[in-house]
C-alpha cells in the first residue's frame, strides 16, 4: 500500500524509497523496439551486431534487437579473454537459444596478449589492469564494427548509470551506432530484462566487466547500483542539488563522489572537441540531424 | 507519402485530412530548415494544392516569408487553393527543443473557415499556451486544429506515457471548457533517437473522445465534427457567451501599462 502511494503521490528524494525508479516495462519495450527498427532502417541498414557478454545489459540489447529486426538479422558476438568465466559463456549461449539470434565466439586473448607482450607489463599492477581492461573493451568493439560491415549497425549496451558515472571505456564498450538502453538505469534495466524473459540467474548475478579475475562492478565502484541509481535519478532526472539530497538523508560521501564522477567523466559522453577556426565547423555550427535524409 | 494518405482519407469519406507539424519536411531539421524552406505559394507545394480539389488538406512545412524569415507553418488548402497559413507563435527552446534557434515566431492567431466551420490552428507548443485556444474560441472558432511533433517521454510505472497524459488532459480541457472541437494530430516515428508517440485524437465540446489513434503507429484516424453538437453544448454550457473579453483586455492592458478607458 505504501509503495503504491509513494508512486502515485509526490516523488520525494528518500534514500529508502526506490519506487521512483520503477518503469512501465510494456511501454518501454515498445518504444525501444521501434527505436531500433526505425533508426536501423533509416540508416539504410538491416542487421544488428551486439556484443553479448552473458550479462544483463547486453542481454536486454540483444533481446530487443532480435524483436525489432528479427533474430535472423541479429549477430551476437561472445568475445572471451582468457580469464572470462565459463558461466558467462553458458549465459551467452542460453540467450542465443532463447531469443533465436546467431551467436559466434571470437576470442580476443591472442591479440590482446600479443600487444602487451611487445612491452611486457605487470598484471598485478592496478594501473596496468585498467590499461588491459580498456584494451580488451576496444578490441571487442573493433570486432563488432568489423562484423557489422557492410549492412549492420552496432547496438550499444551501456546503461544510463554507466554513462553518467563514466564507468566504461571511451570508444570501447561505450561505442555504438545506436544504444537502446542508454536512458535506463541499471535497476530499471533489470526490471525490463525480467519482462523480456531474460533468465533470472542472468538478471540477478553480480555485474562484472570481467576485465580481471574477481572483478565486480560494485566492488570496484565501492557502492551498489541500487544506491547509485537513486542518487542519480534525483540528481539528474529531477535536478536536485547534492546539498538537497544530503539534507533529504542521502549519504553525503556517496552523493559527492557520484556528483564528481558525473562531472569528471563528461568528456566520455560527448564527441571530441574540434578547434574552431573557420566560418562553419563540424560540431559547432554545422548542425544537421544524424538522420539526415535524402531530399 | 502525403499523396497516399490523402487518397486513403478521401476513400474513407473524409472531407478534411490533417497532417502533423512539419509533416512535409520532418521536425528536427536543424540547419536543414533553410534548405527545405519555401514560400507558401511555391510550386513544390502545388501537388498538395492540386490534391485539395477533392478533399481539404492541412499540412506542415517550413515557410520562407517574403522577407526571407523561416517559420514553422501549417497550411490549409481547399478546392485547389491555399486558404490559410498559420505560423507557429510559441517556439520552444528548452530541454530537447531548439525551435527558436532555427525559426522566427509567428505573431498572430487568426481564424479561418474550414469544412468544420470557423477554425484556428495551434502548432504543438502553441497549444500548451492557454491563451492560444482561448483567443481562437473568443474569435468564434468551433474547431482547433493542433498539428504536433510531440516527443514521447516519461515512462514511470502505473501510467501512460507522461507526455500523452499531459496532451490528453489539455485536449479534453480545452474542448470541454471552450466548447469546441480539438483535433490533435501527432507525428509518429523516430528522429535522432527521439520518439514521436502518435496518439492523435478528436475531442468533442462535451469532452468525449470522438476517436483516438494508437500510440507509436501510423494511422488514418477518422472522426466526425458535428457543428450541431457545438451549438447544443454552448446552449447548455454558455461559458463563451458569458466570457468577459473586455475585462481580460483591461487587465492585460493595465498590467502592460496601456490602460484602456472604461466606457461603462
Amino acid at each position: 500500500m505504501t509503495e503504491v502511494l509513494s508512486r502515485t503521490g509526490v516523488i520525494r528524494p528518500d534514500p529508502k524509497d526506490p519506487s521512483a525508479l520503477r518503469i512501465d516495462e510494456v511501454l518501454v519495450r515498445k518504444m525501444l523496439v521501434l527505436f531500433i527498427r526505425d533508426e536501423t532502417l533509416k540508416a539504410r541498414l538491416k542487421r544488428a551486431v551486439v556484443g553479448v557478454s552473458g550479462g544483463v545489459d547486453s542481454a536486454v540489447s540483444v533481446a530487443l534487437a532480435s524483436e525489432a529486426l528479427g533474430p535472423e538479422n541479429v549477430l551476437g558476438l561472445f568475445t572471451p579473454y582468457r580469464h572470462s568465466s565459463e558461466e558467462s559463456r553458458r549465459h551467452a549461449w542460453a540467450l542465443s537459444k532463447q531469443f533465436g539470434f546467431r551467436l559466434e565466439e571470437v576470442p580476443i586473448t591472442a591479440q590482446v596478449d600479443a600487444y602487451f607482450r611487445a612491452a611486457p607489463v605487470d598484471e598485478s599492477d592496478p594501473r596496468i589492469r585498467i590499461r588491459m581492461g580498456n584494451k580488451m573493451a576496444r578490441e571487442r568493439k573493433s570486432i563488432e564494427y568489423d562484423r557489422s560491415w557492410p549492412d549492420g549497425i552496432v547496438i550499444g549496451t551501456s546503461n544510463k548509470t554507466e554513462l553518467l558515472l563514466g564507468y566504461g571505456t571511451q570508444f570501447g564498450d561505450m561505442a555504438s551506432g545506436i544504444n537502446p538502453v542508454g536512458d535506463l538505469y541499471k535497476t530499471q534495466l533489470r526490471e525490463l530484462a525480467l519482462h523480456l524473459g531474460v533468465p533470472e540467474v542472468i538478471v540477478r548475478k553480480a555485474p562484472t566487466a570481467e576485465l580481471w579475475e574477481g572483478q565486480t562492478d560494485e566492488g570496484e565502484l565501492g557502492f551498489t547500483y541500487a544506491d547509485a541509481d537513486l542518487v542519480l535519478y534525483h540528481m539528474v532526472d529531477r535536478r536536485l542539488r547534492p546539498s538537497e539530497l544530503i539534507a533529504a538523508g542521502f549519504d553525503a560521501s556517496l552523493v559527492n563522489r557520484i556528483r564528481e564522477m558525473v562531472r569528471k567523466n563528461h568528456y566520455k559522453r560527448v564527441m571530441p572537441l574540434i578547434a574552431k577556426v573557420s566560418l562553419r565547423t563540424v560540431g559547432h555550427d554545422f548542425l544537421y540531424p544524424r538522420d539526415w535524409e535524402a531530399d | 507519402m502525403h499523396a497516399s494518405w490523402i487518397v486513403r482519407a478521401r476513400e474513407a469519406g473524409a472531407r478534411l485530412v490533417v497532417f502533423p507539424e512539419l509533416s512535409l519536411t520532418g521536425y528536427y531539421l536543424k540547419d536543414l530548415a533553410a534548405d527545405v524552406a519555401c514560400a507558401a505559394d511555391d510550386p513544390q507545394l502545388a501537388p498538395i494544392a492540386e490534391a485539395s480539389r477533392d478533399i481539404d488538406i492541412s499540412a506542415g512545412f517550413v515557410e520562407r516569408s517574403a522577407d526571407a524569415k523561416l517559420h514553422i507553418a501549417q497550411g490549409y488548402w481547399s478546392k485547389g487553393k491555399l486558404v490559410h497559413v498559420h505560423r507557429k507563435v510559441y517556439l520552444p527552446t528548452y530541454g530537447i527543443f531548439d525551435d527558436g534557434r532555427y525559426f522566427g515566431p509567428g505573431d498572430r492567431f487568426e481564424t479561418f473557415k474550414s469544412v468544420g466551420g470557423s477554425t484556428g490552428v495551434a502548432i504543438c507548443e502553441d497549444l500548451w499556451h492557454v491563451s492560444t485556444p482561448y483567443l481562437y474560441a473568443a474569435a468564434g472558432a468551433m474547431v482547433v486544429l493542433a498539428p504536433s511533433a510531440s516527443p514521447g517521454r516519461g515512462v514511470a510505472e502505473g501510467g501512460d506515457l507522461g507526455t500523452a497524459e499531459s496532451c490528453r488532459l489539455m485536449d479534453r480541457f480545452y474542448a470541454q471548457y471552450l466548447t469546441l472541437y480539438v483535433v490533435y494530430v501527432n507525428r509518429v516515428g523516430h528522429e535522432d533517437g527521439i520518439a514521436f508517440w502518435g496518439g492523435s485524437e478528436i475531442v468533442a465540446p462535451d469532452g468525449t473522445v470522438v476517436a483516438r489513434a494508437p500510440e507509436f503507429d501510423e494511422h488514418l484516424l477518422v472522426g466526425d465534427i458535428d457543428p450541431d453538437l457545438v451549438a447544443r453544448e454552448r446552449a447548455r454550457n454558455p461559458l463563451l457567451r458569458d466570457e468577459r473579453e473586455d475585462i481580460v483586455l483591461r487587465n492585460v492592458a493595465g498590467r502592460l501599462g496601456l490602460p484602456l478607458e472604461r466606457r461603462d
